[in-house]
């Protein structure tokens, strides 16, 4: 890890990953959105509404996992002063923070026709949304300094402060009663149809490399940006 | 602890002297909450409903406002650098800090709060579980407030940074906070929501001032 804390290094590793991941991610869509939306079987009780998991599910797992990817970018950067994982962090924020309005959408669209009702506030949707906020709270106070590198270090801190709500929405459809239901995966098994797996993990799989294209695009621009910087400034001394 | 003990004093003297601030604080507590009866109707029903939520978020936001000056003051000044080089541990300072901002908003706030419930038609009986939600919950406010402050510390729009950086942190123990006071005065045992309360408490106190002082850290470089 601490060998990629050299940009050049990790750019020429990006440029590597990235069409193969880009690839893949197309592939994934190719096979997964026909089967998801078309092909796989409809639910006994809820009909082809159950499609709209295929995007919510994967969509919440983003959210989640983004932020997670943030706090453990801020976390090294904080500790090692890795400067790669901070640009991880900081280009995951907005992908991250799209994932979860995304989540919250279909969200939304799916409770309408089965709960009654688009929003209800119970610890999950609650949860969610305030990951939403914190994502924003980052972007927001990451910007907000004269100095780059203060705001960084700051969304750094309350990047792995905000990390203490991950746990309460993993959980809580457990710890609570909730109209939203209790995650499929658990120790006692996996609760829904075989035939609903296949395309659920082909999405899975299309948005997790989405996200790693899209990163990796991101801390790129972000690497060749500050070398431009640096070059201009060369050139002005 | 004797420096904790000097620093608290300190700032309650200044607050004391510059006791427009906490009067301030607690004068946009009542003047919020006597807003609500106008905005929603004085009928009893409603309002003896909402009263613990107005209480509540109106508490929060008093707190919100208080935490602007409770570390640009001393770093407007210069004090905030000499705490922070002096040989005392900068968790201790921002601890300090945090205990004279509660005793001086949120304490307030805690006594005033059963007055402006009787305003809002609260039962004499929620007095009780309403100065006890508050008196666990406000000291929490404090503590992750003084994260979110020092966080803002230097930050441009500060004002309209720091709501966003905070209040998201807040929601838990609003939740709680107002089904302590709901629970009790429908008449149930609400002991599992105050002890939830006091656990965001206790975690809060192990967290916050190390990433206050933290963030002060990177503020003051």
């Amino acid at each position: 890890m601490h060998a990629l804390a050299n940009p050049t290094r990790f750019l020429k590793l990006a440029a590597t990953i990235q069409p193969w991941a880009a690839g893949l991610c197309i592939l994934c869509f190719l096979f997964g959105l026909p089967i998801a939306l078309l092909f796989s079987p409809p639910d006994y009780q809820q009909g082809d509404t159950v499609r709209i998991m295929y995007i919510h599910v994967p969509a919440a797992w983003m959210g989640l996992f983004c932020y997670g990817v943030m706090a453990a970018g801020s976390a090294s950067y904080l500790i090692w002063r890795h400067p790669v994982a901070n640009m991880i962090a900081k280009s995951s924020a907005p992908i991250g923070a799209m994932f979860t309005a995304l989540c919250l959408l279909t969200g939304m669209l799916w409770g309408q026709p089965m709960w009654g009702t688009p929003w209800v506030w119970d610890a999950r949707l609650t949860s969610m949304l305030v990951l939403f906020f914190l994502y924003l709270g980052y972007i927001a106070l990451g910007g907000a300094f004269d100095s780059p590198e203060q705001g960084d270090k700051a969304a750094a801190i309350l990047a792995l402060v905000g990390s203490v709500n991950l746990p309460i929405i993993k959980f809580s459809v457990d710890w609570w009663n909730s109209l939203h239901q209790p995650s499929i995966f658990s120790m006692a098994g996996i609760s829904v149809d075989a035939a609903m797996l296949p395309p659920l993990f082909l999405m899975v799989g299309a948005f997790q490399l989405y996200y790693v294209v899209v990163v990796l695009m991101s801390v790129r621009a972000q690497v060749l940006t500050a070398k431009i910087r640096a070059a201009k400034l060369m050139r002005t001394t | 602890m004797n420096t904790f003990f000097i620093l608290v004093g300190r700032d309650l003297r200044l607050s004391v002297r510059h006791r427009a601030d906490t009067v301030m604080v607690a004068g946009f507590f009542a003047i919020t909450v006597i807003l609500f009866p106008f905005g929603i109707g004085p009928e009893p029903g409603i309002l003896e409903r909402v009263g613990a939520g107005i209480i509540w978020v109106t508490a929060l936001l008093a707190s919100l406002l208080s935490l602007d000056h409770l570390f640009s003051d001393d770093e407007q000044d210069g004090a905030l650098d000499l705490l922070l080089t002096s040989p005392a541990a900068p968790t201790l300072v921002v601890a300090a800090k945090i205990v004279a901002h509660w005793l001086t908003t949120g304490l307030p706030l805690t006594l005033l709060a059963p007055i402006l419930g009787v305003t809002l038609q609260m039962p004499v009986g929620s007095a009780a579980p309403m100065m006890t939600a508050l008196l666990i919950g406000t000291p929490t406010l404090s503590l992750i407030g003084a994260v979110g402050a020092a966080l803002t510390l230097g930050a441009r729009r500060r004002g309209i940074l720091m709501p966003l950086v905070v209040l998201p942190l807040y929601i838990p123990i609003l939740i709680f906070g107002v089904g302590a006071i709901d629970t009790t005065s429908m008449g149930f045992d609400a002991g599992g929501l105050f002890t939830v309360l006091g656990g965001f408490l206790l975690i809060a106190a192990a967290l916050c001032p190390w990433a206050a002082a933290a963030a002060l850290k990177i503020a003051s470089e």
